[in-house]
């Protein structure tokens, strides 16, 4: 396995305030790697910089091999990004959106035709084609962006809360959609605030005050604090972060 | 009572902490009057205009002097016919015409009085007023220095005559058109988008499960605005007084009374278009959509009514500002009292009224 | 405290039925859960019960009072924080508490003592925007905000929903001491595992209850025995899992899977699990979990 992202000392200041200090760690192809820290632990910046959409202040850090200063461009059409809060639009169809996707990272007409079908036929959506994304149920909308989100082929996706207020039962057909992508490959950056999901990674780090604070397998750390599940090391290390205001 | 009172005051605090609308508040109307004046402060030295002296005695040779030294004009050439004139004015070469009749110095010495001519090209409605009345106040000028010297109370009687657009469509009428443009815009949007904003924010919903009274929340959401309109009214007032010479002639009491019932009006369009919206994005296109065109289209400053068809001088008639903008022309330009504008704020007022009972009536003390 | 019978409501003119014939009640000094994902039908709930919505049909009373003709009486009696709840941005801590507290008639002082502890964790920023507290952090002045005039029942919709797992569990703490001074609490959530934290749960999905009680309740009627599988390779392990013939259902929690069977248990799963060539493999007897009886509920065929 070769590491698709990399980074040394990855640190980003905003005046005094140092929002993410000194990260370095690695991921590797076709895993799924769980990005985790309390509200304003560094979480968003972090991925921000990773996404290529904000420049770090010192470190390093390369992304499927291209420098995150240098080559943010090759970055970007390299990696793919899905918010629970920003996916699709909802006033245009499912088909419309997939089209517009594609469309934007380069798919020829022919691609697109192409990919439009095989993703309306894996999620099975063809019914709702013409449909507006807006009268979808918000699981379907969430399982359609991820896999808008990986059409055009990149090496990783990154997902911010991706599965946030959906029904249990949807949530873990998200997942299934997870682990068949990361099984062809595809790199899974995630975050959530379900720690149940935390589990579902490969390796899981949490941030707190800026810096990463473990950095392991689930089963690695819950051994490591003497912990039953991954809320309790989540709160074990949590529990007494001074940014808790910010 | 006191849960009033600090609504109001929260309010202040969230107006005056979002710089950016209070820029735009304040902001448009200095910018149109600062813009405006610049525009015509820059056109009236030097204006070319003709002087016709049909009489060629002493006195008018003393006026056509006293115009010729002036930095406002620059005589082009004296004329002798008619036709003359006529062709002058058509090539858009001059401003300005200057006519003395044969017997003006006769006139003058046996009535006392005497007329002189002027004729301005009112096609450019502001150079219009402007070159005028620096003429009159040059004639004016002489008048006192015949009235001195002579001891008898001379008369020379400038008969102004516009040429092309009589009725002056524009210059002060700039002014009244930008208070009924800038009231109408800032008070329905600001209105429709403080309430839109706490429905987005959740607020809403906490503020009508809560024992305070729905008037009340229209009322501190109106009060600010309210001021906030007035204090935009006396600015723009005091701007057109300094940068176009444009004072206040009638009473500024009856002015701010009409004013305070505009905005009232406005600020009640802007609550209906509130209940309508969702966003605060859409209520802002509602209030633009929604009034800027009937504003800038019937109000009348920008197109004269008289000259649109029927069905849209009828509809005309609904648009508040139509009546405001009478009021003030009538108040600001030409002095007239309450007498003369009782009818158009009877009209205003009664819009207020309506508007403000429907939209109090149509405020929801629950969601939809 | 709280009853609701037979509530309907629908939007869109009745193309979109948000809730279908709702019943229970909430005794008084209960914190009672309303469990479900977005769109269950929650938020038009808690807007029937603070009289912000009418329902279409059925009756409600809170705290004795009718929803619709009482609503002025209800309005003074309770605390109610919306889901998009966000406060004031641009007035700070203070500011927001002190508007809140005013526009309920009171003071910050007159009931202080009911807020002092929550309010004494966010006191150090007491002079920032609201717009720039954290999520937990405005969790709480939100709270605050709500609590400051003393409501005899409190309503809070999805108080916890993008906060930390350490901000929530604080925020828990402080319901069950409120609910200890006596107060009413409804609460909303989606994160199934806050369950445990309420004395009574109805679950709820696309506007039906599927189920409510006690939690030990609702976990003692799950009709089937559960099993939870662990092998190496989870993603495979499900797959292989779900192709077996016998499995009822199979979903991924955490490390394991939960799994039922149609005929009672079937322990030559293990056997042919290792005929896929997995290690590590380990099944043994579990209790359900909240989720697990949602999850059952949901889809009670399998």
């Amino acid at each position: 396995m070769k590491p698709v992202i990399t980074t040394e000392r990855l640190t980003k200041r905003f005046g005094d305030f140092v929002a993410a200090s000194e990260l370095t760690f690695e991921v590797d192809q076709g895993e799924i790697f769980g990005f985790l820290g309390a509200n304003g632990a560094g979480k968003t910046t972090a991925m921000r910089m990773l996404c290529g959409l904000l420049a770090p202040s010192s470190g390093k850090a390369t992304i499927a091999g291209f420098d995150i200063y240098e080559q943010t461009k090759e970055i970007k059409t390299k990696i793919g990004y899905m918010s629970q809060k920003f996916s699709l639009y909802d006033d245009i169809t499912v088909s419309e959106n997939i089209r517009f996707y594609a469309g934007i990272y380069g798919m020829s007409t022919k691609q697109i035709k192409a990919k439009t079908h095989e993703l309306l036929e894996e999620l099975q959506l063809e019914s709702e084609a013409k449909t507006l994304v807006r009268e979808l149920p918000l699981g379907w909308k969430q399982k359609l962006a991820f896999s808008v989100s990986i059409a055009h082929g990149p090496d990783i996706v990154f997902l911010d809360e991706p599965t946030g207020g959906v029904d249990p039962v949807t949530r873990r057909q998200f997942w299934d959609l997870i682990y068949s992508a990361a099984d062809k490959g595809v790199t899974v950056f995630v975050t959530t605030h379900y720690m149940d999901e935390a589990e579902y990674c490969n390796r899981v780090s949490i941030m707190v005050d800026g810096v990463i604070a473990a950095l392991d397998s689930p089963n690695n750390l819950k051994q490591q604090f003497a912990a039953t599940n991954m809320e309790d090391v989540f709160y074990e290390l949590a529990r007494n972060a001074k940014r808790k205001g910010d | 009572m006191k849960q009033l009172i600090v609504f109001i005051k929260k309010e202040f605090l969230q107006v005056f902490r979002d710089k950016s609308t209070l820029l735009l508040l304040f902001g448009l109307p200095i910018a149109q009057i600062v813009l405006f004046g610049f525009a015509l402060s820059n056109e009236i030295k030097d204006s070319k205009i003709v002087v016709a002296d049909y009489a060629k005695d002493a006195v008018t040779a003393q006026i056509i002097n006293k115009i010729a030294s002036s930095k406002y004009f620059d005589i082009e050439r004296t004329l002798q016919s008619a036709d003359q004139l006529q062709t002058a004015f058509k090539k858009g070469a001059i401003k300005l015409a200057v006519i003395f009749p044969v017997n003006f110095a006769h006139d003058l010495e046996h009535t006392n009085k005497a007329s002189i001519q002027i004729i301005a090209d009112a096609s450019d409605p502001n150079t219009a007023t402007a070159v005028t009345a620096y003429m009159t106040q040059i004639i004016n000028d002489y008048n006192m220095q015949l009235g001195r010297g002579a001891g008898l109370p001379l008369q020379i009687v400038p008969e102004v005559q516009m040429l092309y657009n009589p009725g002056l469509q524009g210059a002060p009428n700039f002014v009244p058109g930008v208070m009924a443009l800038v009231l109408m815009l800032v008070c329905t949007m600001m209105t429709s988008v403080a309430i839109v904003k706490e429905k987005e924010l959740g607020t809403m919903e906490v503020l009508l499960v809560s024992p305070f009274k729905p008037l009340y929340i229209i009322i501190a959401k109106l009060t600010p605005n309210l001021i906030i309109s007035i204090l935009n009214l006396f600015i723009i007032l005091i701007l057109s007084s300094i940068f176009l010479d444009l004072q206040v002639r009638g009473s500024i009491l009856l002015l701010t009374i009409a004013s305070t019932i505009f905005i009232l009006t406005s600020l009640s369009i802007g609550l209906l278009l509130s209940i309508g919206a969702n966003t605060q994005q859409g209520a802002m296109t509602n209030s633009l959509m929604g009034m800027m065109l009937p504003t800038l289209l019937l109000t009348g400053f920008m197109f004269p009514i008289e000259n649109m068809p029927l069905a849209l001088q009828w509809l005309s008639n609904i648009v508040p500002s139509r009546w405001y903008f009478i009021i003030v022309k009538k108040v600001m330009l030409k002095g007239l009292g309450f007498t003369s504008v009782w009818k158009e704020v009877l009209i205003l007022a009664s819009m207020c009224i309506f508007l403000f009972t429907i939209s109090l009536r149509k405020f929801k003390i629950r969601l939809q | 405290m709280i009853e609701l019978n037979h509530i309907k409501k629908t939007y869109s003119k009745g193309l979109v039925t948000a809730l279908k014939d709702i019943s229970f009640s909430v005794n008084h000094g209960e914190l009672f859960g309303l469990i479900g994902p977005d769109g269950a039908g929650k938020t038009t709930l808690f807007r029937i019960l603070t009289t912000l919505l009418l329902a279409d049909d059925g009756t409600a009373t809170v705290n004795g009072l009718d929803v619709v003709n009482d609503y002025k009486q209800i309005r003074n009696c309770v605390g109610y924080m919306p889901g998009k709840f966000s406060l004031y941005q641009d007035l700070t801590v203070e500011e927001n508490l002190h508007f809140f507290a005013t526009i309920f008639g009171t003071t910050i002082k007159e009931n202080y003592t009911l807020v002092k502890e929550i309010y004494q964790q966010i006191e150090p920023f007491k002079d920032r925007m609201a717009g720039k507290l954290s999520g937990g952090m405005k969790q709480k002045l939100g709270l605050c905000c709500a609590l400051i005039h003393k409501p005899d029942v409190l309503f809070l919709d999805e108080p916890t929903t993008g906060v930390d797992v350490v901000s929530r569990r604080e925020f828990w703490e402080m319901l069950r001491k409120l609910k200890k001074q006596g107060i009413t609490i409804l609460v909303s959530t989606p994160y199934m595992d806050e369950a445990n934290l309420c004395d009574r749960i109805a679950l709820i999905q696309k506007g039906e209850i599927l189920s409510i009680d006690t939690l030990a309740k609702i976990i003692e009627s799950f009709p089937k025995d559960l099993y939870a599988i662990k092998s190496a390779n989870i993603f495979k392990l499900l797959q292989d899992v779900r192709s077996y013939p016998g499995v009822g259902s199979c979903f991924a929690f955490g490390d394991a899977l939960h799994v039922t069977f149609n005929n009672s248990s079937d322990k030559d799963v293990i056997k042919y699990l290792h005929s896929k060539d997995h290690t590590d493999v380990s099944m043994k007897l579990i209790t359900p979990s909240i989720e697990d009886c949602f999850i059952h509920l949901l889809s009670p065929s399998i």
